[in-house]
């Protein structure tokens, strides 16, 4: 039955993927004039090296034609050459990619472990000056932007207290060689401490500032859910029997009041990956969404096609993934 | 002050449900501060060429990141010093409050009644116009709005009116679905199956029975997606992809001061200080009215 769930959730995919690979597709089509004059701007090119791109891009083909080979190429990898990095596409984004979700993900991480404690919390104590300044902290969370909140941490903890480094993944002296191009998996796979809490140094400030409005939604989430489960018959009941408040908070009602959070955190993983562009801008931080950003500033239309495709599939993934864990904590959905 | 507008709120003595929820806003002393904040952004932005002490638009190098009034080298008719081009910070500020609360009340209202008409069609209809708009949703939410919008105003270029289309883009989707939601829940009831009883056609159902009674929580979306709109119009300028020089706008002001961090900190951070302000404000009025509207909270 289960498997049946997840079959039934993947074909449901299949018209949301086509739908992606269309906007992203016609997303070209609203350039105003002639892409090939906006990509070659100022250089003085030859009316035939102007010809021989649009014949690279397939810009001479009718837009169904371009449509179909847009799609048959972004099935095998191939998204044509970057003109501003002079290489492929495909290397481009696999170059970049690791660095943009290990942010995300150290991010989310933080955003979790400041968000649930703070939650249960203010839950358990609705009402209290605890309770009333977790309020005031996610309404300010939210509230404050990325790209300011970026700086006033740089200026405050770079800058000021010079305990963080202004910007990059790593120094220099603690590079490693490239094997899945997260930092932090790469030097524990290396077995270098000394380069993983040089990665994590470097990581800290840029995640913090990704995961901050993160925190301070799923801080809310908890909050609600717990109150909830609390006034459940059940742990009414676990109480009356006598068992520990720890007890009965931690292993009868957190875990029922996760369900929420954890959806939720799935869910708004896309909020996470848009905010890398700004944090990856702010920090210099060398991922794909700043690639993405880098990439319009250059007319190089092909790397931001790539680039916002691969991201909404990576979003895709993610939702269908928090779909099935959704389903599997909560088995009262499958029916 | 807020007892007396709850008063003047309740004179009328006809108490509607609107005039009860409207009643219990204003009771919520904070989130009616919070809304007061949000009326004074919106006259500071209308009353901007009486209130702002210079023209934001006017260079002068010599003043180049002069520092605010308080600060040695400082004047205090530059209250809040000057930015890269010697423009006072303060006058842009406050002329950059009408970009952003333009961009946000345009993008929110073009969003919510494209979604809500779509929305209505759905919900109403359904069927074939269910599944296609709905899949249109689908697909639309499953990009994120930063990277949709970025990609958008890549493709299209700068400009007041890209960011606006680029934002609409994919906000109508929001209302569309909680309007979609609303109408199949509305549907059922007694109210819409008498009207069709009596033979009243689609049209009449949907603009005259089913919108009424369902706009309290499209306006509560509305007014809590204003604030996300801010933002999203401030990062966009902030990475540059949003509006163009020399308009003031709050992202592209704190960008402009990136470069100078060190020796001029006033120039990055009062605009910051001016979106998070107002940002912080509808977010807190938005809660409120969220808070006095929704009936599941009527304990």
């Amino acid at each position: 039955m289960r498997l049946a769930f997840i079959v039934e959730r993947l074909l449901q995919l299949i018209p949301v993927l086509i739908g992606v690979s269309l906007v992203v597709f016609l997303m070209t089509l609203l350039t105003p004039g002639d892409p090939v004059e906006i990509m070659l701007g100022d250089q003085r090119a030859t009316k035939e090296q102007a010809e021989s791109l649009r014949r690279d891009m397939g810009l001479d083909l009718p837009p169904a034609e371009r449509y179909a080979r847009f799609v048959a190429n972004a099935l095998t990898g191939e998204f044509g050459r970057s003109f501003f990095h002079r290489r492929p596409v495909a290397d481009v984004v696999a170059e970049r990619l690791p660095a943009t979700i290990e942010l995300t993900i150290v991010a989310m991480a933080i955003a979790l472990a400041v968000a649930i404690p703070l939650g249960v919390v203010a839950a358990v104590r609705r009402g209290s000056l605890v309770d009333k300044a977790a309020t005031v902290v996610s309404l300010v969370g939210v509230s404050m932007p990325a790209f300011w909140l970026g700086i006033v941490l740089i200026l405050i903890f770079a800058v000021q207290l010079g305990w963080m480094p202004v910007s990059g993944r790593i120094d220099y002296a603690y590079e490693l060689p490239r094997i899945t191009g997260m930092y932090l998996v790469d030097s524990l796979l290396h077995a270098r401490l000394d380069a993983f809490a040089n990665a994590l140094h470097h990581i800290l400030l840029p995640a913090a500032t990704l995961g901050l409005a993160m925190a301070a939604l799923l801080m809310r989430v908890t909050r609600a859910s717990m109150i909830e489960v609390l006034e459940q018959d059940y742990i009414v009941f676990a109480e009356a029997k006598g068992l520990g408040r720890a007890r009965v908070l931690l292993r009868h009602a957190l875990k029922n009041a996760l369900i929420p959070t954890v959806t939720v955190a799935a869910l708004e993983t896309g909020y996470l990956l848009g905010g890398n562009t700004i944090v990856e801008t702010v920090f210099g931080w060398p991922g794909l969404a700043r690639v993405i950003v880098e990439a319009i500033y250059a007319r190089d239309f092909p790397v931001v096609q790539a680039g916002v495709l691969v991201i909404a599939v990576i979003y895709v993934g993610v939702n269908l993934a928090a779909d099935i864990l959704y389903s599997w904590l909560n088995p009262r959905v499958r029916q | 002050m807020t007892d007396g507008a709850a008063a003047a709120v309740s004179a009328g003595r006809s108490d509607s449900l609107t005039r009860i929820n409207l009643r219990r806003f204003a009771r919520d002393r904070i989130s009616f501060v919070a809304a007061l904040a949000v009326v004074l952004f919106v006259v500071v932005a209308l009353a901007a060429p009486w209130l702002a002490p210079h023209d934001p638009y006017d260079t002068d190098l010599l003043r180049r990141l002069q520092p605010p009034g308080w600060m040695e080298g400082g004047d205090w008719s530059y209250v809040l010093g000057c930015d890269t081009l010697g423009r006072d910070i303060l006058s842009r500020i406050i002329y950059g409050a009408r970009i952003s609360m333009s961009i946000g009340v345009v993008v929110v209202l073009l969003a919510c009644v494209a979604g809500t008409l779509l929305g209505l069609a759905a919900g109403y209809f359904g069927g074939a116009v269910d599944v296609i708009i709905s899949r249109l949703v689908d697909v639309l939410l499953a990009f994120p709005y930063l990277i949709f919008a970025i990609g958008l105003m890549g493709m299209m270029g700068p400009g007041l009116q890209n960011i606006v289309l680029a934002l609409v883009y994919k906000e109508w989707t929001i209302s569309c679905r909680v309007v979609r939601g609303e109408t199949l829940a509305a549907r059922e009831h007694d109210y819409v199956r008498a009207a069709r009883a009596v033979g009243a056609s689609s049209r009449h159902i949907m603009w005259r029975e089913i919108l009424p009674n369902i706009l309290s929580p499209v306006i509560v979306v509305a007014t809590t997606r204003m604030a996300t709109i801010i933002i999203l119009e401030a990062s966009l300028s902030f990475l540059g992809l949003g509006l163009q020089p020399p308009l003031a706008s709050w992202g592209s002001m704190v960008a402009d001061g990136r470069a100078h961090l060190l020796e001029a900190w006033w120039v990055s951070t009062f605009p910051g200080v001016a979106i998070f302000g107002l940002v912080l404000a509808v977010n807190v009025a938005a809660q409120g009215l969220r808070d006095a509207f929704d009936p599941r909270l009527v304990r």
